[in-house]
Formats: structure tokens, C-alpha cells, sequence
């Protein structure tokens, strides 16, 4: 990835895009948040939501799908280039995460990342903290999701 | 990948919540209303075993970094070994949340989670507790039928540290609608 210096703040990028199924919302939903709004149709369309919807949760692993592809992408161009290429260390957490309309069964939402904020870390040398928004939009141009991640981004040596 | 041999899905899967654990139904009348949710309570729930089964699963298909992936690769990284995607905890956390009251509950979703802190990794073979402090409670503005409870999760491994913190506001229906909006 990109190093830490590198990084330019404010600039967005798309980072993909994922149409919702039915099959795929009960799949997720049956492991990690089966409540009956994301299970069962009939159930859905009685809730407050009214019709089959993703489990925020899943949303939220798409997006990191998406991430982690476009990650490999740059790398695989830096390398491509023969530029170095930095490490991208862990998350330390996450803040501002905002479900703002329902992902229901057929939506296709494109997610786009946009670094807002860096600083060098405290607590490892050779490291900075970036923090990135990172939002999906369905196929209305409605914003359904955005969250302020942060990762570990290795800096440039010397 | 992990060179560890894999147990059978039916062993990983036997006496724990395992992912391939079927949902249970939620009770046909909720148990839990908004004022069931005492400002300063606390209460725990647990514990549940995470296996690498599930981590290496769920990281194939939303997280495929190698330290959520492949032993030896999680070694060489920060986190120092094999551990769940945080996005995997955070889905833990939730199913957890689910099997405990969610499901019995007058849950109507929430808007956001306000901040997640991943303090430690989180291991395969770690049983995790997960401890809940209802920090306070609103009734809405908006919707006098429903009201926001403010939760502080924190998922508790088997030596007692914090592996990861949660808070978000949920939204629950108010045991008496009628009454609430007159």
C-alpha cells in the first residue's frame, strides 16, 4: 500500500460495488443477526422495515471485502511499478458508524473510501493513524452507510 | 492456511454457538421493552467458544488478510497470530446479543454504533463473555412509541481482558405505545 506520507487527504476513491440477494441477506443473517427482518420475507414485510433487509453487520463486511480488494489492487500497481510497498497494519477501532436507510434484498450499493485524517502514532514509531470515511450508496444515489475507520500505516523510512 | 488439522464441523460446532448453529425463534410475544433497561445495570452473558473454523470462514469471505488467514503470515504481523477480523467480532457480538435477549426483545434495529475499540485479538479456542451497561435511556422526540437505550458492550476473553468495547444506541419499542403517545 501506499506509505503513510503518501496519503492524500480528501481525495475519494471507489472501491466497488455489491448487489444485496435475498439469499445471500437470510445467509449472513442466519449466523451472525437472525432477527426475522433479515430471515424470513413475510416477517420483514411486517416489521417497521417492511420488506427483507441486510443485517447492518453485513453491510458492514461487505464494505471490508471491498476494502481489502482495493488494497490488493494498489499493491499489485505499486509492485507493478516497482515501487515499494507499505505494510497496512491493524485497525484499532472504528467510530461515527451510521446504518441510514435499510440495504434491502436487490440494492446494489457502491462503497468508496476517502482519507480524512492522519497523524503519527504515539505508541509505535515507524507508524502513523490514518482515519478514513468509508460509505455506501445505493443504486437511488441514497447514502445508506458511512463509517470513520483507522488503520496502522507504515511509514516512509529514513 | 493454518497447517493445525481441522476438526470435523460437527466437533468444531458441538455444545458451543457455532456459526452453523441454527437460529433459535424469538419468544411470539417480546419479553423486553424499552423500560425494561435500568440506566447503570449490568449484566453478562457467556461464555461463547470462537473456533478457527469460523474465523478462517468468515475472513475468506469478508476479510481475506493473511493474518486473519494463515498462521504462519499472523506470526509475522502486529497482531502477533491467528485472530478474528474485527468485523467478525463485532458479528459475534451481535449473534451473541441475538441468542441472549435481542430476539425476546421489542428490538426495532439501531441507527449506528457511536464507536468500536479493538483492544486485544481475538484467538481461536478464546471463550468470550460478553458484559453489557445500559449507560442511559431517551425516549424519542420524533417517536414517542419507541425509545433509545444506550449500550456499552465489552466482549471479555477466558483470562479476563477486554478484547473489544461497543456503543451504540438501540431503538426499542416503549411497553405501553397508547399510552406513551397520548
Amino acid at each position: 500500500m501506499h506509505f503513510f506520507e503518501d496519503i492524500r487527504i480528501g481525495e475519494t476513491h471507489e472501491i466497488g460495488r455489491h448487489t444485496f440477494t435475498a439469499d445471500g441477506i437470510k445467509r449472513f443473517a442466519a449466523r451472525y443477526d437472525p432477527q426475522p427482518f433479515h430471515l424470513d420475507e413475510a416477517a420483514a414485510a411486517r416489521s417497521h422495515f417492511g420488506a427483507l433487509c441486510a443485517s447492518g453487520w453485513h453491510t458492514a463486511a461487505v464494505c471490508m471485502r471491498m476494502l481489502v480488494a482495493r488494497k490488493d489492487r494498489v499493491v499489485a500497481e505499486l509492485a507493478a511499478r516497482g515501487e515499494k510497498v507499505a505494510t497496512w497494519g491493524p485497525s484499532p477501532g472504528f467510530r461515527e458508524l451510521k446504518w441510514l436507510k435499510p440495504v434491502y434484498a436487490g440494492d446494489t450499493i457502491t462503497y468508496a473510501t476517502e482519507p480524512v485524517e492522519k497523524r503519527e502514532s504515539k505508541s509505535r514509531p515507524g507508524w502513523g493513524l490514518l482515519f478514513s470515511r468509508n460509505t455506501g450508496t445505493n443504486q437511488r444515489g441514497e447514502l445508506v452507510y458511512s463509517f470513520i475507520g483507522s488503520a496502522f500505516v507504515e511509514r516512509r523510512p529514513g | 492456511m493454518p497447517a493445525a488439522p481441522r476438526p470435523a464441523i460437527d466437533e468444531v460446532n458441538r455444545g458451543v454457538y457455532g456459526t452453523l448453529f441454527p437460529p433459535r425463534q424469538g419468544l411470539p410475544v417480546p419479553q423486553f421493552y424499552f423500560e425494561d433497561f435500568a440506566p447503570g445495570s449490568v449484566a453478562q452473558y457467556g461464555p461463547r467458544v470462537v473456533t478457527r473454523e469460523e474465523i478462517v470462514a468468515f475472513a475468506a469471505e469478508f476479510d481475506p488478510q493473511p493474518m486473519h488467514l494463515d498462521e504462519a503470515a499472523a506470526r509475522a504481523s502486529m497482531l502477533g497470530g491467528l485472530s478474528a477480523s474485527g468485523w467478525h467480532t463485532c458479528a459475534i457480538l451481535m449473534r451473541m446479543c441475538c441468542d441472549w435477549f435481542i430476539l425476546d426483545s421489542a428490538s426495532m434495529g439501531a441507527p449506528g454504533v457511536d464507536e468500536v475499540k479493538w483492544l486485544r485479538p481475538v484467538r481461536p479456542g478464546d471463550a468470550l463473555t460478553l458484559r453489557r451497561t445500559v449507560r442511559d435511556t431517551r425516549v424519542s422526540a420524533s417517536r414517542p412509541e419507541m425509545g433509545f437505550v444506550r449500550f456499552l458492550y465489552e466482549l471479555i476473553n477466558q483470562r479476563g481482558e477486554v478484547a473489544m468495547t461497543l456503543t451504540t444506541p438501540a431503538m426499542l419499542s416503549r411497553r405501553a405505545p397508547a399510552a406513551a403517545a397520548s
